[in-house]
This record gives C-alpha cells, sequence and structure tokens, in this order.
C-alpha cells in the first residue's frame, strides 16, 4: 500500500462525493449509499484502495457518489471489467453495483462467469423488479403478471430469482438485505468485503416511481416481523412479531415449513439452525420469497474457496520462477535458427 | 541454433531461381506438417521463402472428400521472395480430391506427384471423378511422376512393428522425403526433429525416419526424365534467422511493447479463427509477466482489457471480424474514458461468418468508422509475419502515450504464415515508459498532456486521485459529469484533435518502389505487400513507370501522404475487399483513385496485380 503514515479512520461522509446526487427523491438507492459509506468508515477502509464498478442504469450512477476510485461502464459488463481490474491488481477492494435489468438481463452471462470463477470482488445488485431508467418496463425479476409500458397487458415472463441463480453459478458468498434496513445493511457489505472470493448480495430496493411497494408484503411495518427471518450462523430461524416462528425442515417432502414454537408440541429444538456453509440449506433459503415463506436476508451462504486472481496469479509466479527463457532476446533466438549471409 | 551446412548441389540437377510447391492431401494426411518441415529445410538451405498454409474449415472433414483438402504451399528462391506464388511449379497430390482441387493451380508443364495408392474407385469417386483422370489425357499438360506413395511407405517400415493405420500416416514423411530429393534438401534437421518430437515414442521416430529415407532414395536410384532441381541460395539481409508466423510474432512484439513501456500486459481474448493462435501464443508467455485471460465471450475480453489498463496495466484485446463486431460498444467506452487498448483483429473473410480459414481486409471501416458517435482510434496494419513485430511495438507506443484505443490489422494470411525473420535485437528498441499521474495538486482525470492532448493516467490505488469516470461525457475542466452542449462540442473536437496528434509522431510515407512522383502510384495495405512489391518491380524492371506505396498508418494517415499521392496522375488501390482503403483515400485527398479488389478468400496473385497495372498504365 501507498501509506506511509498513520492515518486517521475516516467517517461515512468522508466516502461521499462533492457530487450531487440525482436519484429520485424517495428512491431506495440513498439509503443502500448511506449504508454503504457507513460500512466502509466502520471497516477502517481507505478512499484510494476501494473500486467501485457499475454498469448501466439507475443503480450504476453509484460510483459517481462514492469518494474512492470509479468506473461507470457499459450495460451488464461490469463484472468483466472489475475482472480486469481485480487481475491487474489483486491489492484493490473491487465492488460491481448494477440492477436487476443490468445484471439479469444484458450481464447474466458476465455474472454467472464472474461468481463461477470466484474472482475476489462483491457484486452489489439492487433489486427493484423494474426497469427504471429505461421509464418502467419490466425486468428479469419481475412478477409474473407485471403491467409495464412493454406489457400493458402483463408480463407473460416467468422471473429469476436472483440468489437461486447465484448459488446456481457457484457464489461462495450469497447474502441478501432490504434497503430501508440501515441496522443491517452496513453488516452485510462488510461481510461481503471481507470474503475471500466472489460476494453476491442481493439488495431489495425500492423503486418509488415504477415499482413503489412492491416488496410492501413482506417490508411494510405491520407485517415485517412475521414475513422476514434474519438469518445469522449458529442460530435458529425463529422470528415473528412475538418471537415465536420458526422454519423446520420437513422429512416427508424436504421442504421447509413454518411452524410455531409452542404450537402442535414444537420446540426450538425443532427449527432448522442456520448453517451458512450448507449449501443445501442455502438454496431453500435463497428461495424463500415472503409469501408462503418469509424471505431470509443476512449471509445465506458463505464457503471458503480458492480465489481466481490467486490462481492466476500463482501461475504467473510459477512461471517466472520455473522459466529457462526469462529475457526477450533469448526467447526469439528458440527454436530453429540458421545465420544467413555475411 | 543451428548453422546451415550448404552442399554443393550436383551439376546435373536444372538450376531454378525461384519454385513454388504445394502439398496437398486429405486434412488427416499431415500437409501442414511436412510443408511446415519443408519451410525449415529450405530456410536452412538458404533460399529466402514465404508459406501460405491453406486448410478447410472443418476439424476433421469427411476423409477423401474435396471441402476435407488441406494444403501448403511455399514459394522459395535464390531472390527476395515476397509472396507464397503463383502458379504452382510442383503439385503433390496425396489423394484424387487434392487433384481435383489443386490441379488448375499447376502451371502447364509444371511437376505432378501422385500418390497411385490413393486413386481407387472409392476415392475417385469420392473426388467426382468419372473416370481415372491417370487413365485418360486429363494430365497431359504435365509431367506427371506417379509412384505407389502408399505401399512404399508401408514397405519402408514394415518392420517397424506399428499397425497398419500407423504405417500408413508414415507417408507424409516418405513425400517429403521425395520431395527433399527433389529440390537437394538435407534430412538431417528433420531426423533430429522427428527423435525429438518422439522422444517418448521411439519407434514411431524411427518409423517416420525410415519412411523419409526411402522417399529420398527412391529419388535418388529411379531412372526418371529430370535430375531434381537445385535452387541457389539467396542473397538476404546477413544475420541470426528464424521462421515466424504472424501469431509469433504479434505476441512477441505485445510483450515486448507492454516492456518497452515499461507496464505489464493484460491479454482479454475469446477464441476465434483465425485469432486464437495470438491467445495460444502469449498464454505461453506468463514468465514476461503476461496475463492471459479467455473470457467468457468477446465482450467480456474486450472489457477485461479496459479493466486492466484502468488498473494501470497495458490492456491488449483480439479477434476477428466478428468478435471485433461484439467488442465495438466497449471500444467506444475506451475511447470515451481515454484509456489505452489495443484491439488485435486478424481479419477473415465475412460478412458475419463468411469464411474463417480464408483471408480478406475488409473490416478496414469496421476499424476507422465503425463505432456509434464521434469516435476516432489510431488503427495499424502489418504487412507481413515479421512486420507483426515491429506494428505491435508502434501500437503499444500509441496506445500508451496517447491514452487510446488502436486497431492493430493483420489478416488470415499474416497470422498463419511463416516467413524468415531477421531476428532482432530487443536491447536496441528505444524504451517509451508510461509516467502514471502522481500529483494531487489540481488533479482532475482528464488533465491533458498540451502537446498530445493525452489525458492524466491515474492508477486506482494512488492516493489523493480518487476519481471516477464512465462513458457519460465528462467536463473539460473538472473530469465530472457534464451536458452542457459547448463541453460536447469541445471534448469531441479534443478527442478528434488527439487522435490527429497521433500523426506527428509517426514517420512520413515512404515510397517502397520507384520514384516520388510519376504516371502511377499503386497504394495498398496489410498483407498485399507481396504481391503488390513483387508486381511493381517487375513492371519497373520491364521500364514501366510505377511505384509501390504501402501504408501501415491506416489512421491517422501519415501527414505528407496526401501530396505525395498529388504527385502521380493515377494512383491504383489493390485490396482485398471492395475498395475501403481506396474510399479513404478519395474521401481525404479528393483524388480519383481507382480499386483493385479481390474477395475470393485468397490472395493476390503477382500476374493479376501487373495485369491490373498495365491496364492503368495504357488507359
Amino acid at each position: 500500500m501507498n501509506a506511509v503514515t498513520q492515518k486517521e479512520k475516516l467517517t461515512a461522509k468522508d466516502f461521499a462525493t462533492d457530487q450531487e446526487v440525482r436519484w429520485c427523491p424517495g428512491c431506495g438507492d440513498y439509503a443502500i449509499l448511506k449504508a454503504m459509506q457507513k460500512a466502509m468508515a466502520d471497516m477502517g477502509q481507505s478512499t484510494e484502495d476501494n473500486v467501485f464498478v457499475s454498469g448501466i442504469g439507475c443503480a450504476a450512477r453509484f460510483p459517481y457518489y462514492m469518494a474512492t476510485y470509479g468506473f461507470h461502464t457499459i450495460h451488464g459488463r461490469a463484472p468483466a471489467f472489475a475482472t480486469g481490474i481485480k487481475l491487474a491488481n489483486p491489492d484493490l477492494n473491487v465492488w460491481v453495483v448494477g440492477g436487476d435489468g443490468d445484471m439479469l438481463s444484458i450481464g447474466a452471462n458476465h455474472l454467472m462467469h464472474v461468481l463461477r470463477r470466484n474472482v475476489d470482488l462483491q457484486v452489489l445488485l439492487f433489486n427493484n423488479e423494474i426497469y427504471g431508467l429505461t421509464k418502467g418496463q419490466y425486468s428479469p425479476t419481475s412478477r409474473e403478471g407485471t403491467k409495464s409500458p412493454s406489457t400493458p397487458l402483463g408480463s407473460v415472463d416467468r422471473p429469476i430469482d436472483a440468489c437461486t441463480y447465484a448459488l446456481g453459478a457457484g457464489a461462495t458468498f450469497i447474502a441478501r438485505g432490504i434497503d430501508s434496513q440501515q441496522k443491517h445493511l452496513p453488516g452485510i457489505f462488510q461481510a461481503a468485503s471481507e470474503h475471500k472470493g466472489a460476494s453476491f448480495v442481493e439488495v431489495l430496493q425500492n423503486c418509488i416511481v415504477y415499482n413503489d411497494g412492491v416488496f410492501n408484503e413482506f417490508t411494510d411495518r405491520d407485517v415485517a416481523a412475521d414475513r422476514q427471518v434474519h438469518v445469522e450462523a449458529g442460530k435458529p430461524l425463529i422470528y415473528g412479531a412475538d418471537g415465536n416462528k420458526g422454519i423446520r425442515l420437513n422429512l416427508k417432502t424436504l421442504s421447509l415449513e413454518e411452524v410455531v414454537v409452542g404450537e402442535n408440541g414444537v420446540t426450538e429444538a425443532d427449527l432448522l439452525v442456520h448453517d451458512p456453509s450448507n449449501h443445501t440449506l442455502a438454496g431453500m433459503l435463497a428461495a424463500m420469497n415472503g409469501r408462503d415463506l418469509p424471505v431470509a436476508l443476512g449471509v445465506l451462504y458463505c464457503s471458503r474457496e480458492d480465489t481466481y486472481e490467486a490462481a492466476v496469479h500463482d501461475q504467473i509466479n510459477a512461471a517466472k520462477s520455473s522459466a529457462k527463457i526469462t529475457n526477450f532476446n533469448d526467447l526469439l533466438r528458440t527454436g530453429h535458427t540458421w545465420v544467413a549471409g555475411g | 541454433m543451428t548453422v546451415a551446412t550448404l552442399q554443393e548441389a550436383p551439376p546435373k540437377r536444372l538450376e531454378l531461381e525461384s519454385a513454388v510447391v504445394r502439398f496437398a492431401g486429405d486434412s488427416g494426411d499431415g500437409m501442414q506438417l511436412t510443408g511446415g518441415q519443408f519451410t525449415q529445410a529450405t530456410a536452412l538451405a538458404g533460399n529466402d521463402l514465404a508459406t501460405f498454409p491453406d486448410f478447410p474449415a472443418e476439424i476433421r472433414a469427411p476423409v477423401g472428400t474435396t471441402f476435407g483438402v488441406s494444403a501448403f504451399q511455399i514459394n522459395f528462391g535464390a531472390r527476395d521472395i515476397r509472396t507464397s506464388g503463383d502458379a504452382f511449379d510442383c503439385l503433390v497430390a496425396m489423394n484424387p480430391a487434392a487433384l481435383k482441387v489443386e490441379l488448375k493451380g499447376l502451371r502447364p508443364g509444371g511437376l505432378l506427384i501422385i500418390d497411385t495408392g490413393s486413386f481407387n474407385d472409392r476415392n475417385l469417386k469420392k473426388a467426382g471423378y468419372d473416370s481415372n483422370p491417370l487413365d485418360d489425357n486429363a494430365l497431359a499438360a504435365y509431367q506427371v511422376v506417379t509412384i505407389d506413395i502408399s505401399a512404399l511407405t508401408m514397405e519402408a517400415v514394415k518392420d517397424s512393428g506399428l499397425s497398419k493405420k500407423d504405417a500408413l500416416r508414415c507417408k507424409n514423411m516418405w513425400t517429403l522425403g521425395y520431395v527433399y530429393w527433389l529440390f537437394g534438401r538435407d534430412r538431417t534437421p528433420t531426423v533430429e526433429g522427428l527423435r525429438a518430437k518422439f522422444a517418448k515414442k521411439p519407434e514411431i521416430a524411427e518409423a517416420n525416419i525410415a519412411a523419409l529415407n526411402a522417399g529420398h532414395a527412391l529419388g535418388e536410384t529411379s531412372e526418371v526424365d529430370f535430375p531434381g532441381y537445385h535452387v541457389p541460395q539467396a542473397e538476404i539481409q546477413p544475420g541470426l534467422y528464424r521462421t515466424v508466423t504472424g501469431a509469433e510474432a504479434l505476441a512477441y512484439g505485445l510483450a515486448v511493447g507492454a516492456s518497452l513501456a515499461e507496464i505489464p500486459m493484460f491479454f482479454g481474448s475469446y477464441p476465434i479463427t483465425p485469432a486464437s493462435n495470438l491467445l495460444h501464443n502469449l498464454s505461453r508467455m506468463k514468465q514476461f509477466g503476461v496475463t492471459t485471460f479467455q473470457a467468457e465471450d468477446e465482450i467480456a475480453a474486450a472489457c477485461s482489457a479496459i479493466g486492466a489498463s484502468y488498473a494501470g496495466q497495458l490492456g491488449v484485446t483480439s479477434s476477428s471480424g466478428p468478435g471485433v463486431a461484439l467488442k465495438t460498444e466497449a471500444i467506444g467506452l475506451a475511447i470515451g474514458v481515454e484509456l489505452p487498448l489495443i484491439i488485435v483483429n486478424v481479419q477473415r473473410a465475412g460478412p458475419s461468418t463468411g469464411m474463417p480459414t480464408k483471408t480478406e481486409q475488409s473490416d478496414l471501416y469496421q476499424s476507422v468508422y465503425g463505432r456509434n458517435a464521434d469516435s476516432p482510434v489510431v488503427v495499424l496494419a502489418a504487412r507481413s509475419p515479421g512486420d507483426c513485430f515491429e506494428v505491435a511495438i508502434e501500437a503499444c507506443r500509441i496506445a500508451t502515450q496517447f491514452m487510446t484505443p488502436v486497431y492493430l490489422l493483420s489478416d488470415g494470411y499474416i497470422g498463419n504464415a511463416s516467413e524468415p525473420w531477421l531476428i532482432p535485437d530487443v536491447d536496441t528498441y528505444e524504451h517509451f515508459p508510461v509516467k502514471f499521474h502522481t500529483e494531487t495538486e489540481g488533479f482532475h482525470p482528464f488533465l491533458r498532456n498540451p502537446e498530445t492532448l493525452a489525458r492524466a493516467w491515474a492508477k486506482p490505488g494512488t492516493p489523493g486521485l480518487e476519481h471516477r469516470i464512465g462513458g457519460i461525457e465528462k467536463d473539460y475542466n473538472s473530469g465530472h459529469i457534464s451536458y452542457t452542449p459547448e463541453n460536447h462540442q469541445k471534448m469531441t473536437e479534443t478527442r478528434h484533435q488527439k487522435i490527429a496528434n497521433v500523426a506527428k509522431t509517426i514517420p512520413d510515407q515512404d515510397v517502397e518502389v520507384g520514384e516520388t512522383s510519376g504516371k502511377l502510384a499503386v497504394v495498398g495495405w496489410g498483407s498485399t505487400f507481396g504481391p503488390v512489391s513483387r508486381a511493381v518491380q517487375n513492371l519497373r524492371d520491364e521500364g514501366l513507370d510505377v511505384s509501390h506505396i504501402h501504408i501501415r498508418h491506416i489512421w491517422p494517415l501519415p501527414s505528407n501522404l496526401g501530396e505525395l499521392l498529388s504527385g502521380y496522375e493515377k494512383v491504383l488501390v489493390p485490396e482485398m475487399n471492395t475498395g475501403q482503403l481506396l474510399t479513404v483515400l478519395r474521401a481525404e485527398y479528393l483524388i480519383p483513385a481507382k480499386g483493385l479488389n479481390k474477395v475470393a478468400g485468397q490472395p493476390f496473385k503477382i500476374a493479376e496485380v501487373e495485369a491490373a497495372i498495365r491496364d492503368e498504365l495504357e488507359s
């Protein structure tokens, strides 16, 4: 690193730029930005070693508002740019920011590959189930029947679930948060940053203009406690306004079910205990959508695997230390050569 | 290093100034290997040479069919060789399909060597022959040598213990041995090469060597009507040589260029014919700090390279035309954020998939003009395999000094062909070190070098220079997002001027052959160099007033080019497209240049260029 003197710990404000933030008033992105700036300060991060890379969309304006390095690129391709950045300089802490349209439509291919390669960076997908910047068309996460300018009769596409997709692509870290939850979001970002490998974070984000209230069925104050479960490693999957609801595995159907502790002989011991290294459990948690079962929030999955950039650099270093030919003049003279003329 | 030991040719041999030999057979017959070995032996014998591997697009086309014919052509001589040759002096046809496809290229009176062992009813039928051409008058115009190579190979390797199938695979080496005799080649390097290649399977090496020797022996002992040929050594610039393909020279040039810029090179690519060889070559150069990344698609390949450039490395991406089309949006971003990027385009015949293994020069428009909006870039073109090295270094220089994407145009012909290469001394090349911006005072990311107009390159990780860039228009004075009309005008003009400024750092356009004014200038670019320069030289030898100009810097064009061209009464532009450089020259200089256009997937023949020059001079 470049620091030669002990620097003062930065505050959340130090991560804000002098640029006027231009999201719609009430946009969930403001809260996410605030949470990120807080997370940066909490982690004791520097501004110079962090890079935010984004594609196109409302969410993709994020880098302009972080006083770090930033690269606003092209639609859907931020993971590919980020891969090049991380390979070129593994010391950088690289964040990828995009929306559901950006990363699950045009960029789904790159998202898949950055996750399966396990490049050590953080992918933040702000999911509002709608295209904001292009004015309200349905997105790959929009529910069937979504009425939009391009689907006046309702969409007939089947939606994709972001976390399930990430898990299928081989992500080694998957977390989910909600824009308005300032208590949880900075911690999720911090956990993602600390994870060695590709971290995937879905932030459920409200688009006040084109899809207002899309998550109300589990975010409204009067239902939130009963429709959200905040998962924590080693803790039972327990939630509810009265703190007595829980998630149990039904062994007959191999599916999760909601139970009430104290009813029908159910005790806390019957509930599933969260283990972020359990891939099967992560899949089941990711699929919970807040309707039949509560939506799962927090770190759903975390598994330690070798990172891509480390493997690439190991190969380069091994080649450097074992190569017989290490200068260009020798390289150009390998193989069959002959002297002519003279 | 091997120093050639040259034996005096027996006096009875016929002396030729140059010869064109084409080996043709089924895809599985090993013709590329045979041609490669012959090339090496020919280089060691002191001839100048040029080669042209011509193989089918199919991985393994059905055996014996005309679309499965794989050929390797070599032109070698006692003089400077600039093309892989027009008509063949000698054609080796390993099966009827090869004869069917290739015979039209053999000059009348040329030597035709045929493996009769493969001329059975089944193969004749597959090749589309109604009757056996060996039995009718079809080959009367040629000197025909019919040998049952298959049978003689089996005989030669019968003690090797190989299966019949493996034994028969040695027939290319038998053929090579025979052609070695024909041209008085030394077998030693090939024998050594076979022993090294099959060190773990000595029985295969020995069988191949036995076949090679048997083919050679047949030539020496048989009482045929001709004594073989002798092609004397060429007068070539003294020095240490090797053969090099365009893909190899490009890989070396890019890595050397990055080292001269004193930054690591990052190569993001996605496999595509005929560009993949560059990826293969660079991925073996990790000890030089080259990072290679095989991306999930063309777009990711370009984007990863731009990401690496952003982080302070020299990003390079490569493809062929259809892949470059996919990269276009990313290249536009690199233009907008003003980062170095080299885009290697190994052009092939199109449009779309076109003919992947066949060559063309039709991506000039794509390079010079092919993006949305006003988005100028630098375009360079290599003229030959060895020239790829120099052009790659030039691309690295311009990309880093001007903070711009640079297209480097190669093509399928240059990429695959090989030529003798006077190995350069890398230590003699001038460095052009990148100076990353570190001064925090008054910094913004679009601060410009007043001379070049290149912007400051500040690496992420540098304290105090934190900044954000992106495709959205930037304010000239602060680098922040700006939609101001005047600012966009100014930024667009600045980007344009920056690329125009590149012309101040490139050499004036010279005249390759001929005078700096006169009746006719033939203006070429890229791989047409060989046939154009040979054709012009031939006609100048006849006393015709014609000159050859070959352009390396396609965009921006050399500053003196307009004036130079205005000194000729006529300008002829031969291209393997329908007139792309022609359009640029006419647009830039308002000159009545004419095109000579060939889009056949094959390089120009010298005779075609000669004929066009004569027409132009006479009209």
